[in-house]
């Protein structure tokens, strides 16, 4: 596979349920190695759009690929190349550390040794040596939004969708987690993250703004705010969200 | 393909170790039920606390007071009360049943007259009403046959109780409890640990993973369906050896019945958790679905046939209704395959459509 083929691409995409339009006719597309932020009052569709990107949901119309497979066709083939971690934190809060990197490696179809190895990466890296064998309810909520993010990369995906990873972390936490981020980016990893904070969307290289299902804005940081001239992108969400003149 | 599964089943296992809720359904609960119906729940009737006025005072009728008192089933608590006291008697249930032997009892018998005895009883529990009765009669009627046998030419009945000669309500309560026990316990085990992964989103993130449908379910329903059939031998070796339930019939036969009615549970179960993100509407919605019907209408305790005609419709599309007579005939009678073959198909046919449906449901649940 060519190395620009992992990327998202999406032409017109739409998802209705019955009469109501989630997602409304949204195209864009994302490079290898960008962080994308995907910005939006809840309701505007942003978890809608994830959910066809994932593979979890199929779209009204439109086209979409992900790691260049077709979201209609081939979303086993997306599955595999995508890591996802939800708002929910998603680990087993009755498993150990350890039991969780394992489960998560199993599913991904790892081997043994594979596991064996990624765990003891894992464990290194989180620095989670001590806890390995603890009850994963017993970690911080920071720590488990880290460990859940390293889990959804067991199997290597070219392509990271955190829908709204840091809700309810706090800040120290929350700066730990974009360096992990930047990490990832750094190696050559497609980030694609919606948020609520609106100093985390400072931190894409480019943000777009859903509203009512439709994609309003789509540049980087700096662009927008120059754009709205507004100091940060705080100002600019709410000009937008207002919909107040430019 | 085997890896991930294994992965899911082992996964499945060690929640099964650490829920204390999954330990609680699967041990306590079965247990609990087994001494509750094994013990306390009994059908026979004994010691009943009866009175008796003589108003006879003669050998003749003291032979009646002596045959009663030395019956197991009747326990004498009032002799000669006034006649002012009886209905007192009966209030504070004292008595449950009072006897009177006329003043002119020993005369008539002399004379060979026909004699009448009047026998009162508190019908406010018909059915023990009817026993008592019975069990009066057949007393009288022995007393009459020892007056009587040089004159008259009596037949008699010679019963010869089939099965369960002891009657033992333990011999029909247990075989009977493993089916409540079994479909209660895999349903719920399974709608739980379903609904459990969603309520915790951990649903979302096997949704993501490129793990098949197909997995998720055999990968879950395998490790309850293992746990509900231990149950179910669990339940069958308590009641063989604490309550001497005699086990007539092939073990292996009943193993495989229980293998098909456990599935048949896990099925509902499935069919529950694609309809609830809730494990409290779960849980209740388990109970209500598996519980009632099976306790009630499945001939677990009432016999079908003296339901109404809309309960006997209803009571033909309880899994539990073919499995009672699958595992009474089994334990009981000895019956094999050749006589059970019909409540089998029936059982497997229920069980089938069940699991495809909830699969379909399940996979569709999915794809939302």
């Amino acid at each position: 596979m060519s190395e620009n083929s992992y990327t998202v691409e999406v032409h017109n995409l739409t998802k209705k349920f019955g009469s109501f339009i989630a997602v409304d006719n949204i195209s864009f597309s994302v490079q290898k190695g960008e962080i994308f932020g995907f910005l939006g009052a809840n309701g505007a569709g942003k978890t809608t759009a994830i959910r066809m990107l994932c593979g979890l949901l199929l779209p009204t119309s439109g086209e979409a690929t992900v790691a260049g497979f077709d979201v209609y066709k081939k979303s086993e083939k997306i599955k595999s190349n995508i890591g996802y971690m939800s708002q929910k934190f998603s680990l087993y809060e009755d498993l150990t550390v350890r039991e969780n990197i394992q489960f998560y490696g199993g599913i991904y179809g790892l081997t043994r040794k594979e596991i064996a190895q990624k765990t003891d990466d894992l464990l290194h890296y989180l620095n989670l040596w001590e806890q390995a064998d603890q009850l994963t309810s017993a970690l911080p909520l920071g720590w488990k939004q880290r460990m859940a993010l390293s889990v959804a990369l067991l199997h290597d995906p070219q392509i990271i969708f955190l829908d709204e990873p840091t809700s309810g972390v706090d800040p120290i936490s929350r700066r730990n987690f974009w360096k992990l981020i930047y990490q990832l980016s750094g190696e050559g990893k497609t980030v694609f993250v919606t948020t609520h904070y609106m100093d985390e969307a400072e931190y894409c290289d480019r943000v777009s703004i859903m509203q009512e299902g439709k994609i309003v804005e789509l540049d980087t940081p700096k662009g927008l705010k120059s754009h709205y001239k507004a100091k940060n992108m705080q100002q600019v969400f709410l000009n937008v969200v207002n919909g107040e003149s430019k | 393909m085997n890896r991930i599964l294994l992965s899911i089943m082992r996964k499945e296992f060690i929640h099964i170790i650490r829920d204390p809720q999954t330990l609680v359904i699967a041990i306590l609960m079965p247990v609990m039920m087994l001494f509750l119906y094994g013990y306390a729940i009994n059908l026979e009737m004994k010691q009943i606390d009866v009175g008796i006025a003589d108003l006879s005072a003669t050998p003749q009728s003291r032979q009646i007071v002596e045959r009663l008192a030395s019956n197991d089933f009747f326990n004498i608590t009032i002799i000669n009360p006034d006649y002012k006291d009886y209905e007192k008697l009966f209030k504070y249930r004292k008595m449950r049943s009072l006897l009177i032997i006329p003043v002119d009892y020993a005369k008539k018998i002399e004379l060979n007259n026909k004699v009448q005895l009047q026998l009162l009883i508190d019908a406010s529990d018909p059915n023990a009403a009817n026993y008592i009765n019975n069990y009066f009669s057949a007393v009288i009627f022995e007393e009459t046959i020892g007056i009587n046998h040089r004159k008259i030419n009596l037949y008699s009945v010679e019963p010869r109780i089939l099965y369960n000669p002891d009657m033992r309500s333990a011999n029909f309560f247990i075989p009977g409890l493993i089916a409540v026990i079994l479909i209660l316990v895999s349903a719920l085990l399974t709608s739980i640990a379903v609904v459990r992964e969603k309520e915790n989103g951990t649903m979302e993130q096997l949704m993501v993973s490129p793990v098949h449908p197909y997995q998720i379910i055999i990968g879950k329903v395998l490790p309850y369906t293992l746990l509900g059939y231990i149950n179910g031998v669990m339940i069958l070796a308590m009641g063989s050896l604490i309550f001497d339930v005699p086990i007539v019939g092939s073990l292996l036969l009943i193993n495989f019945m229980m293998l098909i009615y456990v599935l048949c549970g896990m099925s509902f179960g499935l069919l529950i958790s694609t309809i609830t993100d809730s494990q409290q509407i779960a849980l209740m919605a388990t109970l209500m679905i598996t519980m009632l019907p099976t306790v009630l209408l499945s001939g677990f305790i009432f016999p079908i046939k003296s339901m109404p005609d809309l309960f006997q419709y209803i009571s033909y599309v309880i899994p539990a209704t073919y499995f009672l007579e699958i595992i009474r005939g089994i334990i009981l009678k000895g019956n094999g395959i050749s006589e059970l073959y019909q409540q089998t198909l029936i059982l497997s046919g229920i069980t089938i459509f069940l699991l495809s449906l909830s699969i379909k449901k399940f996979k569709t649940n999915l794809q939302l």
